[in-house]
């Protein structure tokens, strides 16, 4: 089991699957309290064209997925309110992205490896200049998380309140969804592009379930993707099925738990909870 | 440009893929309607995993794909009606489904092509055999929509009114999610997994810009599916890109001046609308008070009298 760490390509797995899975635990609480799943599955359809279109040019595929995920975050951040219940304008722009992938992919070769590691993640390719930048963003989406986490949780539980108090709520936005796009392309580096959900969201949607404090469903959620990923990459070498595979399963389970123990304790959910942000700011009658 | 007819596998791509554009356009029209475009996109990547488990088996893509895309249709139906814990729910199955869709893929040898065909759709895997199953699919399909077509419109458009009146609205939502899993299930044959929307979302999305009744939409949709799917076909048969890429782009190349006009369009009607409306309204308002104080007035004047 520790021999398996004396290999380069382990050793980088490993660095760059724990630096993921902590930013996306992090990040993917903020996207499940402000809904934004389906920016998270649209950004990371948008980065398989960014990825594609790398790889046509010969460009690291990394740096085409951080292109075009910030350029669409930009985007989206711009367009700001408008952009919600807009599924079918969404879902439009992602399947012509997916299309656009889909002919960069065929002009490159006819080889059907380069678009399955893209879409299913290729965490045991990861080079040790990969985890360097993975690490360098890792650190950026962290340093900026812990600069902005008051005003940015307090935008995301009620704006309407934090935009009264003077809290820029758009601008918060924007910035959001730009560290949306780096997570989201780092984190299809290990899980793949159709994946990126088992990471961003289902260990936040299952601390949610758990706890309702801020802080500890951010620990929750920080730990339940570490040990998934851990889990995942060491099933992976023992075993000979994907890594990607096992941390979806293992994310999965994790999620349906906290779904059980929720519905167990289900006459809580039908008190009135007080809103956190309710808690330190009572809203202005 | 036509030689390529000669080839019997794009005379049955073309087959499949027009009663694929055909039952995508109408049921499009009632998914866009009933805002359940998110299911739709989750149902073709449910479909993934139970395509992958059918080749792992050996057999046709069609059959796992159908039994998985049914199976999770009726999940997603008894799941709950809250909305946002229903979404989340939706969304960790489709992720595991993928998952396992891979699982079953890299147990198989020959894999990334396997899964390339399956997530992007290829004209040339597409049967005789294939065809006759896809017919008869729709033909099903169609015949079911012909019955519930009228009370399936009602219940999109207003479903506490349509429960009011005695629809069995949970039970037309639960078979509408089944059509749909079989016609993602065929659909995944010409234009891949991940791109079904781009048939199934697109004409509806356009036509429904266009014209404003159903029996209309519903038409200008099929035509428009029709449209993508032989165009991209035809464009495809004679290039070496794929089909994907084509109709992707047809859609989404029509859709995107339509949406944009037609919201000038009708931002203008609604001037134009609310140059006629006021005095119009107005004269409604007066009319209404007048009725309504009249007789209080009236009253009023007795005692003063």
């Amino acid at each position: 089991m520790i021999d398996l760490f004396q290999h380069d390509f382990v050793r980088n797995a490993f660095l760059a699957g724990s630096v993921v899975a902590v930013v996306s635990g992090l990040v993917g609480y903020f996207v499940v309290l402000r809904g934004q799943a389906f920016a998270c599955e649209a950004l990371s359809h948008i980065g398989f064209t960014g990825a594609t279109a790398a790889a046509l040019l010969g460009v690291s595929s990394l740096g085409g997925m951080f292109f075009f995920t910030l350029l669409a975050a930009l985007g989206m951040g711009l367009l700001g309110k408008r952009l919600r219940s807009r599924d079918v304008e969404v879902g439009m722009v992602l399947t012509f992205m997916l299309g656009l992938g889909v002919l960069f992919l065929s002009i490159i070769t006819q080889n059907a490896t380069t678009a399955v590691n893209i879409l299913f993640g290729s965490i045991l390719s990861v080079t040790y200049s990969d985890v360097l930048v993975t690490i360098g963003a890792g650190l950026l989406t962290i340093l900026l998380l812990a600069c902005l986490f008051r005003p940015l949780l307090f935008a995301s539980f009620d704006p309407d309140v934090a935009e009264a108090r003077g809290v820029p709520v758009q601008g918060l936005s924007l910035i959001f969804l730009l560290l949306l796009a780096l997570s989201v392309s780092e984190a299809m580096k290990v899980v793949g592009v159709l994946l990126v959900f088992a990471l961003l969201v289902v260990p936040a949607a299952a601390a949610e379930h758990l706890t309702h404090r801020p802080l500890s469903a951010i620990l929750l959620s920080v730990s339940i993707s570490l040990i998934s990923t851990w889990g995942g990459l060491i099933l992976a070498f023992i075993g000979h099925w994907p890594a990607s595979f096992y941390i979806v399963s293992l994310t999965s389970i994790f999620y349906f738990v906290s779904l059980g123990i929720w519905a167990f304790h289900s006459p809580r959910r039908h008190q009135d909870t007080s809103h956190p942000s309710r808690e330190v700011f009572p809203p202005i009658p | 440009m036509f030689a390529v007819f000669q080839y019997p596998f794009i005379q049955n791509a073309f087959l499949a893929g027009s009663l694929v554009a055909v039952m995508a356009g109408i049921l499009g029209y009632f998914l866009v309607a009933r805002g359940l475009t998110f299911a739709g996109h989750a149902l073709s990547s449910i479909g993934f995993a139970g395509a992958a488990g059918a080749v792992l088996l050996g057999v046709s893509p069609v059959y796992g794909l159908l039994v998985s895309t049914v199976a999770a249709s009726l999940a997603i139906s008894v799941l709950g009606r809250e909305v946002r814990e229903r979404d989340v729910a939706i969304g960790v199955i489709m992720t595991f489904a993928l998952g396992l869709g891979i699982l079953f893929l890299s147990l198989y040898r020959g894999y990334a092509e396997r899964a390339y065909s399956i997530l992007f759709g290829t004209i040339v895997g597409i049967s005789r055999s294939d065809v006759l199953v896809t017919a008869g699919l729709s033909f099903g399909v169609l015949a079911t929509l012909a019955l519930l077509g009228r009370p399936l419109l009602f219940s999109s458009f207003d479903p506490v009114l349509a429960e009011a009146r005695g629809l069995p609205v949970q039970f037309l939502g639960s078979l509408f999610l089944v059509l749909v899993a079989v016609t993602v299930s065929i659909a995944m044959q010409v234009i891949g997994v991940l791109l079904v929307f781009a048939l199934l979302v697109g004409p509806p999305a356009t036509a429904i810009r266009l014209v404003h009744r159903p029996a209309y939409a519903i038409g200008l949709s099929v035509i428009l599916g029709l449209a993508y799917t032989w165009l991209g076909i035809l464009l495809a048969a004679n290039s070496a890109w794929p089909v994907s890429f084509y109709i992707t782009t047809l859609s989404f190349g029509v859709y995107l001046p339509v949406r944009l006009i037609s919201s000038k369009y009708q931002r203008s009607r609604q001037v134009r609308l609310a140059s006629f409306l006021p005095p119009v309204s107005q004269e409604a308002v007066v009319m209404d008070d007048e009725q309504t104080r009249v007789p209080i007035l009236s009253k009023k004047e007795k005692r003063r009298d």
